[in-house]
């Protein structure tokens, strides 16, 4: 006890900052054992990165809705929605950057519903995605018919493929890029600006953040409306390799994007998480898909693998939160 | 007091009640606070204390009454309007986002910031600024609060409401959860804050603290202003009785007593009888709750007339989210629940307890700590046990409700219950147990009549474990 700081923390901080960065290092070398050293072939880490780039998307948007001590059960179901809205914009003959900005509107709108109902009528955001979810994914299958949507093709569709030709110089797909760009950029508000330090400070402790003055409604309100709006972005990726509109499209896919924040470090309480840990935290998801089914192991070895990740992950989350509550008194 | 009148007053609450429903939680009262004054307020739990003050900090509105603040008339909706104008309350449990770090939790609110960007620069400066005015500039403005002591986490908030310039600070029962060393230092801190000219508002139930570090003492009871004086000069049964509203001398009763037949074997040679309250004085770390689980544990509890109230009231002594009923009757829960004849169970023991409630469906988490523990006692009741095994039954009551239990517990014996009572606190052992055995490390020693030991040889006996 005592006035001065502690520096027993080290270790823990030590594991906190570098504790995703390790596992996707532990992955990696037990894939590229098991798969051997063709696993790190540059067209099989393109691979990885194409794979993780959808769920990257989504779960950048998913870390700022936990931060806030929020969370957002309805990203799957935008995602369906956000290709079919693409899909039929196209074929209406909208120009592909309408068309994405209109993917996108569609996301954001959702998550502005969503928004307004937790803090104008003050519900659980659990409860409000699990409706939104429902009312996404109907809204994808009334839009589709219920049935998939074809549409042309434009350059939305080489979002994720390899570069080639006079692009070879850009080394990875356009939207592998574009993830890397808006994770910066998410990052950077997340950790430099009011906004971004008042995501946290709600999601920390939401009634102190009130009493000082953070307009925590307003705060909410865009917490869920970028949540979502990256996951419509998801929706273009997704579009972009399926190049049609499905409604049916990425049922369960908001647990992928959970657990990869939640791998990342971001806490289901709130207040923690990181851009650049949920990014490793997909990337880790992604080593583990492509190299079980790389090495021949069965979906259901991917799934119980992931499983224990997480669980292991969150186990560690707590074991770093005891060692503090020990060294405090 | 001379002084006091020649300084500027820094608020002024007149004429102030409140009510809720039918409960009138204050009458009439009247408090105030002057720069460089601290003023402590003290009162039993559910005296006004926290209605007053949050009333002050904008958390709630009175009904009728008119407050002033620097002079001009004050009215805020919210705390956040309160804190804006200078009045900050630091509630006992601390008000941070622990995962933020100091600096950012000091300008919590009021970032400085360009194009949405926070200046890093004029944060830290801003926090180091606070902080040095509290003189405790070793606390590193990067580090997350959640990492801090208890006791750091408070000057933090401190510091925080010194840098969006509040001149009023609500301090409410600020030492109950830091260690003696931080007493001193939050004590030296007050002492800063007075001489920079701010108005200390403290909240306490510790006589001696009131006495160490304010001025000036108000007292409220039952809502209502029921004196003060000069902290310094009052003595502590002076203030005690104002609190009360009661002579001191009644708040141990002890009627006769007779002992009767051994109930409990509590250690080899030593046993529990009908008709007694043998007290095992014992601190923190002596294996004295160690030895309550064990007697509590080797007999079937409930059913074979052991009862026992926890020390730690909210981790296990009681549901806090169900209701008073729900408490009371959860041991003696048949196959099938009949709500009617809960309730009406537990009403009857609400009356015969004295206890301030709403209504018997109220969560327990709405009542003060020594109704809850009533609560706790009224559950003993309830199951008709014979002996009550009690872990610092007192801890973090009021002075009211001490006494109402002290009763209570006379009341028992007389009707030839065995009290088997664990304390820390010596006088309150020596005021109503029959008998005192001293437990040091595991080891208990043989128990002796009241009259034979005193508070002096028994903190002797309970650090040293040299009995006799």
């Amino acid at each position: 006890m005592g006035i001065l700081i502690e520096t027993a923390q080290t270790p823990a901080k030590w594991l906190n900052r570098s504790g995703p960065v390790l596992g996707l290092f532990l992955v990696c070398l037990i894939f590229g054992f098991l798969v051997g050293p063709q696993f790190f072939n540059p067209g099989n880490l393109e691979l990885i990165a194409r794979q993780t780039a959808i769920v990257a998307v989504a779960a950048i948007g998913m870390t700022v809705v936990i931060a806030s001590a929020g969370i957002d059960l309805s990203v799957g179901s935008v995602v369906s929605l956000s290709t079919v809205v693409m899909a039929l914009l196209l074929r209406s003959g909208v120009p592909a950057f309408a068309a994405v900005g209109g993917a996108v509107a569609a996301g954001v709108l959702c998550g502005a519903i969503v928004g307004l109902l937790v803090t104008r009528l003050r519900l659980l955001p659990f409860i409000v995605t699990l409706g939104m979810m429902l009312i996404a994914r109907g809204a994808a299958k009334g839009l589709a018919d219920e049935q998939r949507v074809e549409a042309p093709v434009t350059w939305i569709n080489d979002l994720l493929r390899s570069p080639s030709g006079s692009q070879s110089w850009l080394l990875l797909p356009v939207g592998v890029w574009a993830i890397i760009a808006l994770s910066l950029m998410t990052a950077a508000t997340l950790e430099y600006t009011r906004f971004g330090r008042h995501i946290f400070a709600i999601g920390s402790n939401e009634r102190t953040a009130r009493l000082c003055g953070v307009p925590v409604e307003a705060c909410k309100l865009a917490v869920y409306s970028i949540g979502a709006g990256f996951a419509g972005l998801a929706g273009v990726m997704e579009f972009s390799k399926l190049s049609v509109g499905d409604p049916t499209v990425a049922v369960g896919f908001e647990l992928d994007v959970i657990a990869a924040v939640i791998i990342g470090g971001g806490s289901l309480l709130g207040g923690r998480g990181s851009i650049f840990g949920t990014l490793i935290g997909a990337t880790i998801m992604a080593v583990i898909q492509l190299g079980s089914s790389q090495r021949g192991l069965p979906n259901w070895v991917q799934q119980i693998v992931t499983g224990i990740i997480i669980i292991l992950a969150v186990a560690l989350d707590h074991w770093r939160q005891h060692g503090h509550n020990n060294s405090r008194s | 007091m001379a002084e006091a009148v020649t300084q500027a007053l820094r608020f002024e609450m007149t004429g102030i009640s409140k009510s809720f429903g039918a409960t009138v939680a204050l009458l009439d009262v009247y408090f105030k606070a002057a720069a460089g004054e601290v003023c402590a307020l003290v009162g039993q739990n559910g005296a006004g204390k926290s209605t007053l003050m949050s009333i002050l900090s904008g958390a709630a509105q009175p009904d009728s009454g008119s407050m002033m603040l620097e002079g001009v008339a004050y009215h805020p909706r919210n705390p956040l309007e309160a804190r804006r104008s200078g009045v900050a309350m630091i509630y006992q449990e601390l008000s941070l986002a622990p995962d933020l770090s100091v600096e950012e939790n000091i300008v919590l609110g009021m970032e400085p910031a360009q194009y949405g960007f926070v200046r890093r620069g004029e944060m830290r400066a801003k926090a180091e600024d606070a902080l040095r005015q509290l003189h405790h500039s070793e606390i590193s403005p990067e580090v997350p609060v959640g990492r801090l002591s208890v006791a750091q986490q408070q000057l933090v908030e401190i510091a925080r409401a010194l840098a969006i310039g509040c001149g009023v600070l609500v301090l409410d029962e600020p030492t109950s959860s830091i260690a003696r060393g931080d007493v001193e230092r939050l004590f030296e801190i007050i002492g800063r804050l007075r001489d920079q000219g701010h108005a200390v508002v403290y909240i306490s139930h510790f006589i001696d603290e009131v006495k160490e570090v304010a001025d000036r003492f108000v007292v409220l009871r039952d809502g209502r202003n029921a004196g003060g004086g000069e902290a310094r000069s009052a003595t502590r049964k002076e203030i005690v009785e104002m609190m009360v509203g009661r002579p001191l001398e009644t708040l141990y009763p002890r009627t006769r007593r007779n002992p009767g037949e051994a109930i409990l074997d509590i250690a080899s040679g030593i046993a529990l009888h009908r008709g007694e309250v043998l007290g095992i004085a014992g601190l923190a770390g002596s294996g004295r709750t160690r030895l309550l689980r064990r007697l509590f544990g080797m007999n079937r509890p409930w059913k074979s007339g052991f009862g026992m109230v926890s020390e730690d009231r909210k981790g296990e002594g009681l549901a806090m989210d169900m209701s008073v009923t729900e408490n009371m009757t959860m041991p003696r829960l048949g196959a099938w629940i009949s709500p009617s004849k809960q309730s009406a169970a537990a009403r009857r023991w609400i009356q015969d307890l004295n206890i301030r409630c709403h209504d018997d469906r109220q969560e327990v988490s709405g009542l003060s700590g020594g109704n809850q523990q009533k609560v706790a006692l009224a559950r003993l009741l309830h199951c008709a046990v014979d002996v009550l095994l009690l872990d610092e039954p007192t801890r973090g009551v009021d002075v009211g409700s001490k006494a109402q239990i002290y009763e209570l517990i006379d009341r028992l014996v007389v009707e030839g219950k065995a009290v088997l009572l664990v304390s820390s606190y010596f006088p309150e052992l020596i005021g109503i147990c029959d008998r005192i055995a001293v437990m040091h490390r595991g080891k208990l020693g043989l128990p002796r009549p009241v009259a034979e030991v005193d508070e002096h040889r028994l903190m002797l006996e309970a650090t040293s474990g040299h009995f006799d």
